[in-house]
């Protein structure tokens, strides 16, 4: 029996999902419309947008308007629903690859022009979908059936990169702790401005199984016991913050919004 | 009418594409269509529509599908290296039957070529420039003031059939200055939007002209959209009967409706003996060349293809059948004449005339061309 | 009237488009068809700029100039290379600092002071373009000088009518040398 959340927000027709035993994916989809049911959202002003890979897929069983789109494009076509009718809220769901590879030009104009777009990054540190290659947040010395002899490329940040490119809100929570990413996702959703909010998810099926991580338990096991708050980095030195996942929101700014500035702009030149 | 004046091809583009009721354009700037941006830049907000100029490409046609799914007339605009890029998102509103109208204002040659120079080079990868099998009109306009009625078509063909329209211009419309009348009773068409419940409403479901009704997202019926091969609701499958069935439906949508679709121009022909064929700037060589011709004597008339996809061709062939000698102009080195020689009467006798240099072809090699024909 | 086809060279930043464009809206205000385009390099200023015009009182087919029956040229490098085949009967324009190139000989030539004209008389070398427009109107009588005034005006930017104007006259009235 699935719970009144899924129920009243997902296609129910549609499920079971097509995420591999022990991926994190469903957990943070749900969290995500936990999140949405929260901020009290009208489903008719709801559009959901995402990319390809693992990620893209959860807008199949989401009951909103969804538009599954192409590879890393995501905030591009999000960005066109935003400004064409801003009434909406749009939220991006994307995943690592998609959003910091192919599609990192998109993510740091979104972030530069602060379109209220809020973007929810399942980041599982590897390609899923295509079987295993390694992503921009695949860490540095770790395996993928394309870094057979170790990943020699350093990995991305996503929120640092997302808050460096001038999102107005970035933040970082776990599959593991689900809760605390509902929160960060609900705060991320009220946020005026370009969110972003990565969500570590756990892939047993490629990360895991190329690194020797373990099973889903031991993976978000090890979730646990690596994330620290991002209120106590300050108090930790740097050799104790390597390797861990730094949690929760790094900022939350107050800056003129994209689509508010232009009407601005139609309200000062519109021929009467 | 409007008053005669003088206007630039891009302007009227621009000028055709408001008419249409375009109110978002997403773009780049590129040689030889940036004015089209700076147009719909300045032009759209005074009209309370939407222009943004994104980072790239790639970003620019997919902000125009989003715009478009969320029920806005969307246009962008570009060039050769821009129109490569936009292929990508050019399929997914192919494959997802989003309407939106792509403008390539084609300049000469491959990769960066000659930026402000003029040419037909892309016309097979307007047709065929995305991957897969995929439906597409393009339209060719060879005046400005053609600019402006063919821009407005483009639009209605897109929301009347639910796909994306290639407008093939080329630098020597687009950056041509003449004298336009322009006249402001033209129809307007406005895609469908379902009636009725919405509880099971299937968005991609088929219709008795093949054309779907997507409803406009926030109009409350909650379904879903996708590059993947989609079931008649909108929901990804492998099922093979259902991918036929959409693949084939997507290739018969264009071709049910290719007596609407098709548009061309005659200009001599009742009496030619000598047929010339040439659409966009090429077809202004063309009608120079034939004032020279009949002045020497030689009956030769123009057959020229408005929609250059689909190839309006059972016309063409009708007209080999009696003109032997067909003699076909474009500012490539031999795209479409392949399409003419496939369609025409197996007695025609097909001959090309084409170069990419930078400047146009002068109507005196043609009329060489066709005095040694 | 006959066909016309005006080429005007110069180089880029001398306003030889924006001539070109005018002279094409004051045809059309004299109730004429017009064609204008122009050819140019990357660059926006210094580089080597020409404008093309056709006026016509039918509907013009080949928009581009085939045989240039008129030429005007600001710089010397235009002249050098645009001042050849030109039509028997073409008319050359040349700014009077321009030395003749041994190819225009054969036309008819005009060498007026179209760029001193700008910097001394009116005072603003950016008004030498519309120094020219008076000048060429002046020779081919393409319109009537209130549809020509006319056309300036729409073309030129708002608060500089008054220079422009003073321009255009100084070209209407120069004196041809005939």
């Amino acid at each position: 029996m699935p719970s009144k959340l899924i129920e009243r927000e997902m296609r129910i027709a549609n499920l079971p999902h097509i995420w591999c035993p022990g991926c994190s994916h469903g957990t943070i989809m749900r969290g995500l419309a936990q999140a949405i049911e929260n901020c009290g959202l009208k489903r008719e002003d709801t559009i959901i947008v995402s990319g390809i890979g693992c990620s893209g897929r959860a807008v199949g069983y989401m009951d909103f308007d969804t538009i599954h789109t192409t590879h890393g494009r995501a905030l591009a076509f999000a960005t066109g629903i935003k400004m064409a009718e801003p009434r909406l809220h749009v939220i991006v769901l994307t995943g690592d690859g998609d959003i910091s590879a192919i599609g990192g030009n998109h993510l740091i104009h979104a972030c530069r022009r602060n379109i209220d777009i809020t973007c929810i990054v399942l980041n599982n540190n590897i390609y899923g979908m295509t079987g295993g290659q390694y992503s921009p947040t695949t860490p540095t010395g770790d395996y993928a059936t394309t870094a057979p002899y170790g990943n020699i490329d350093r990995d991305f940040d996503i929120p640092l990169l997302a808050r460096a490119a001038g999102a107005t809100f970035s933040a970082r929570a776990t599959a593991y702790g689900v809760n605390e990413a509902i929160s960060i996702m609900e705060k991320a959703i009220r946020h005026k401005g370009f969110s972003l909010v990565e969500v570590v998810s756990v892939c047993p099926s490629y990360y895991g199984r190329k690194n020797r991580k373990g099973d889903a338990v031991r993976m978000l096991q090890w979730q646990k016991e690596n994330s620290v708050p991002y209120a106590a980095v300050g108090k930790m030195n740097e050799e104790d913050i390597k390797g861990k996942i730094i949690t929760g929101i790094f900022n939350d700014d107050d800056f003129p919004e994209y689509t508010e500035e232009y009407q601005k702009i139609i309200d000062r030149v519109r021929v009467k | 009418m409007s008053k005669r004046m003088l206007m630039q091809g891009n302007e009227a583009c621009v000028r055709g594409a408001l008419k249409a009721g375009m109110r978002f354009f997403a773009g780049y700037p590129i040689t030889p269509s940036t004015e089209i941006a700076e147009g719909c830049a300045y032009e759209l907000p005074r009209v309370g529509g939407k222009f943004i100029q994104m980072e790239d490409e790639l970003a620019s046609m997919a902000a125009v599908i989003g715009a478009s799914v969320a029920g806005t007339k969307s246009m962008t605009a570009t060039s050769g290296p821009g129109f490569s890029l936009k292929q990508e998102n050019i399929g997914f509103a192919a494959q997802t039957e989003i309407p939106c109208v792509i403008v390539d204002v084609q300049r000469a040659g491959p990769s960066t070529g000659l930026p402000t120079s003029s040419s037909q080079g892309d016309v097979m990868q307007s047709r065929w420039g995305t991957h897969g099998d995929h439906p597409i009109i393009v339209l060719s306009p060879s005046s400005v003031t053609e600019t402006y009625y063919l821009t407005i078509r483009a639009f209605n063909l897109s929301e009347k059939y639910m796909t994306p329209v290639i407008f093939l211009m080329d630098e020597l419309i687009g950056h041509l200055r003449e004298t336009v009348e322009l006249d402001d009773e033209v129809e307007i068409i406005d895609r469908k939007q379902p009636q009725g419940p919405k509880g099971d409403y299937e968005a991609y479901q088929e219709t008795e002209d093949l054309v779907p009704v997507l409803p406009v997202f926030g109009s409350g019926y909650y379904y879903n959209i996708t590059g993947l091969t989609h079931n008649t609701a909108g929901f990804p499958t492998n099922n093979r009967l259902i991918a036929d069935k959409l693949h084939s439906r997507l290739m018969q949508k264009i071709e049910k409706h290719r007596k609407d679709i098709e548009d061309y121009e005659e200009h001599l022909t009742a009496d030619a003996e000598v047929l010339l064929v040439a659409y966009g700037g090429s077809a202004r060589v063309a009608r120079a060349a034939i004032e020279e011709l009949r002045g020497k004597g030689v009956k030769a008339g123009l057959y020229r293809p408005i929609s250059i996809w689909p190839m309006p061709e059972e016309r063409l062939r009708q007209l080999s059948e009696r003109i032997k000698k067909i003699l076909v102009i474009e500012h490539n080195y031999g795209q479409y004449v392949h399409e003419v020689e496939r369609v025409v009467h197996e007695d025609a006798e097909v001959s090309f005339i084409g170069r990419v240099s930078g400047a146009e072809i002068q109507p005196a090699e043609v009329v060489e061309k066709v005095e040694a024909m | 009237m006959e066909k016309l086809e005006l080429r005007l060279a110069g180089s880029g930043g001398q306003g030889v488009i924006l001539a070109s464009i005018i002279l094409a809206e004051a045809a059309i205000n004299a109730d004429r068809y017009a064609c204008q385009s122009q050819s140019y390099g990357p660059e926006a200023r210094g580089g080597a700029c020409k404008a093309e015009t056709i006026i016509s009182d039918q509907q013009i087919s080949y928009p581009k100039i085939i045989v240039p029956g008129f030429l005007m040229a600001l710089t010397q490098k235009a002249a050098d290379k645009y001042a050849i085949n030109l039509r028997d009967d073409a008319i050359v324009v040349l700014d009077s600092r321009i030395e003749v190139p041994e190819s225009a000989r054969r036309y008819r030539i005009y060498q007026l002071p179209i760029l001193d004209t700008a910097e001394y008389e009116i005072g603003k070398s950016l008004t030498a373009n519309i120094v020219a427009v008076g000048v060429i109107n002046r020779i081919l009588h393409i319109c009537s000088e209130e549809q020509l005034r006319e056309a300036v005006i729409k073309r030129i930017p708002r608060g500089s009518e008054e220079l422009n104007l003073k321009a255009l006259a100084a070209g209407l009235n120069m004196d041809l040398g005939e």
